[in-house]
């Protein structure tokens, strides 16, 4: 849109590894929020909490967080990283 | 307390102002006290203040891990609005807008309240529909937004030059909402925490809380472990903002909170040029002119929980280009700082202000432009501690919403979402 060529070698934006077009600068991407843990299996018994703390509660780590990427405007391929909440880094071992 | 006047003001002018009293004190530490409150930020220290003065529970202390007010009360953008979406929440936030009109007076201290008005420049249809619709709902609340021309908008923002008829997305007019105001941000930290002591609240400022502690028969909240040892109390409120899960965690309750990183930026300082706050929700940048003459400006969130406090360079740039298609003039000004705070969102996007499954832990969190919300969400929290019952405006904002699915869903009303 703007600027365009410059932003792509700005260091302080992730550079995201997409499992399909490789390394591709975060504005190709869409955030997704954090993994989420296994689905209850419905058909199972389970109490109202877990069922509630699945569909609203996340890790909010001070550290490393799993989290889902979509490459909206690329591949659009969706795929995890490990991304340490403090720097920015993206790391290769994540906490789940 | 001494009260500050031109009087007083006058009368130390003889003693070169050496001779003022401290604002507030800064007191032994005790082991036992009523109420802790973790957080000396504005929302904790409103608390503490409500509670002396609204409750008379005065054994109270705060507990600051860094400085006084160097959280989020030192990191936004200081606009005061009451224009929210749901039913549940514009009472809140009318409420507070009333009581931060009347508290430089209460509180004894110059906020520098000033009531500007925000005008929304509306670009699409689809923002203009929902901007109405809000309009609707608040004006069940005695909350208001007026549709202005965009003639009107051009003459009351001069520097408006951009979004002409060729432009990207054309105006299609203005929606100002009268009750918005800004204040000084600082002061509203000092005057609370300056009244709060007065009636005998202490603040412990470098007393970082480690964790909860719960007692072992009962599970109650029975104080918490700090860096100067333990400090046992009856009740607890956590209120600390983007850190909340991280105090939370320690004792095992999980909260549906995430968080976030919101930056915010200054110009250079030059002469009066904008008296009003501007939002354009359809590019995704507001602003506003500080007394000090910067431009305060403010655009999303970085995407994904963070708790750095920089901008991302393609975050700033994009609020950055989308302001000067608007206001093209802006493109020779210096930009002289930015700062980051820590937004805390819940699931459903509205606050939390509720008794949690520990009997006498109390969390105020979720606020995510809680600046707007100081006085209500102290005022509150203290009726929540003191009684152990919601006060009726935050009775929606409790954390059994979740268990019943019950969300309330605010998004919408700033560029975050």
């Amino acid at each position: 849109m703007f600027l365009k060529r410059e932003l792509l070698r700005r260091p302080d934006m992730l550079l995201l590894h997409c499992p399909f077009c490789g390394p591709r600068n975060e504005i190709e991407f869409a955030h997704g929020g954090p993994e989420k843990k296994r689905r209850p299996d419905s058909t199972s018994d389970i109490e109202d909490e877990m069922w509630i703390e699945y569909l609203t509660v996340s890790r909010n780590p001070i550290g490393p967080v799993a989290e889902r990427w979509w490459h909206v405007r690329g591949c659009g391929g969706w795929f995890t990283i490990y991304r340490d909440t403090r720097t920015h880094d993206i790391i290769d071992e994540g906490p789940l | 307390m001494q009260r500050y006047s031109i009087f007083s003001l006058a009368r130390n002018a003889f003693s070169n102002h050496q001779s003022w009293s401290k604002a507030w004190r800064s007191p032994p530490l005790k082991n036992h006290y009523d109420v802790l409150i973790i957080g000396a930020g504005g929302h904790g220290l409103s608390t503490a203040y409500y509670l002396a003065k609204n409750h008379g529970i005065t054994n109270v202390a705060v507990l600051e891990r860094g400085w006084l007010g160097g959280g989020n009360i030192a990191r936004n953008t200081v606009t005061i609005r009451s224009n929210y979406m749901r039913d549940e929440s514009i009472p809140f936030y009318v409420k507070s807008v009333e009581l931060y009109e009347g508290l430089t007076k209460e509180l004894n201290y110059n906020l520098m309240y000033s009531n500007r008005s925000m005008i929304d420049i509306v670009q699409t249809y689809p923002k203009l529909r929902e901007i109405k619709r809000r309009m609707y709902h608040m004006d069940l609340y005695d909350s208001t937004y007026e549709r202005i021309e965009t003639d009107e908008v051009r003459r009351r923002i001069p520097p408006l030059t951009g979004g002409g008829p060729d432009s990207r997305f054309p105006i299609i007019c203005g929606m100002v909402h009268p009750q918005a105001a800004v204040c000084r941000h600082d002061a509203v930290a000092w005057s609370f925490a300056r009244a709060a002591d007065n009636l005998g609240v202490e603040i412990h400022q470098n007393t970082e809380v480690i964790k909860l502690i719960r007692e072992d028969h009962n599970g109650r909240i029975c104080g918490v472990e700090t860096n100067r040892g333990i400090i046992r109390a009856n009740k607890v409120a956590v209120v600390v903002s983007g850190h909340t899960t991280s105090i939370t965690d320690t004792i095992g309750l999980r909260l549906p909170i995430k968080s976030f990183n919101l930056t915010a930026f200054v110009s250079e300082p030059v002469k009066p040029i904008i008296d009003v706050v501007v939002n354009c929700p359809d590019i995704g940048v507001y602003l506003s002119q500080s007394d000090k003459g910067e431009l305060v400006i403010g655009g999303a969130p970085d995407p994904g929980q963070s708790f750095r406090r920089d901008i991302k360079q393609h975050v700033f740039e994009n609020a950055v280009c989308s302001m000067l298609e608007l206001f093209p003039a802006f493109k020779r000004l210096k930009l002289m700082r930015q700062w980051g705070g820590t937004l805390d969102i819940a699931h459903d996007a509205t606050p939390i202000v509720s008794k949690t499954d520990i009997p006498g832990l109390f969390v105020s969190a979720g606020w995510w432009g809680g600046f707007k919300a100081v006085p209500a969400g102290g005022f509150t929290l203290a009726h929540l501690i003191a009684n152990n019952e919601p006060h009726p405006l935050i009775e929606p904002f409790s954390l059994g919403r979740f268990r019943g699915l019950d969300f309330v869903l605010e998004a919408g009303t700033t560029t975050a979402t």
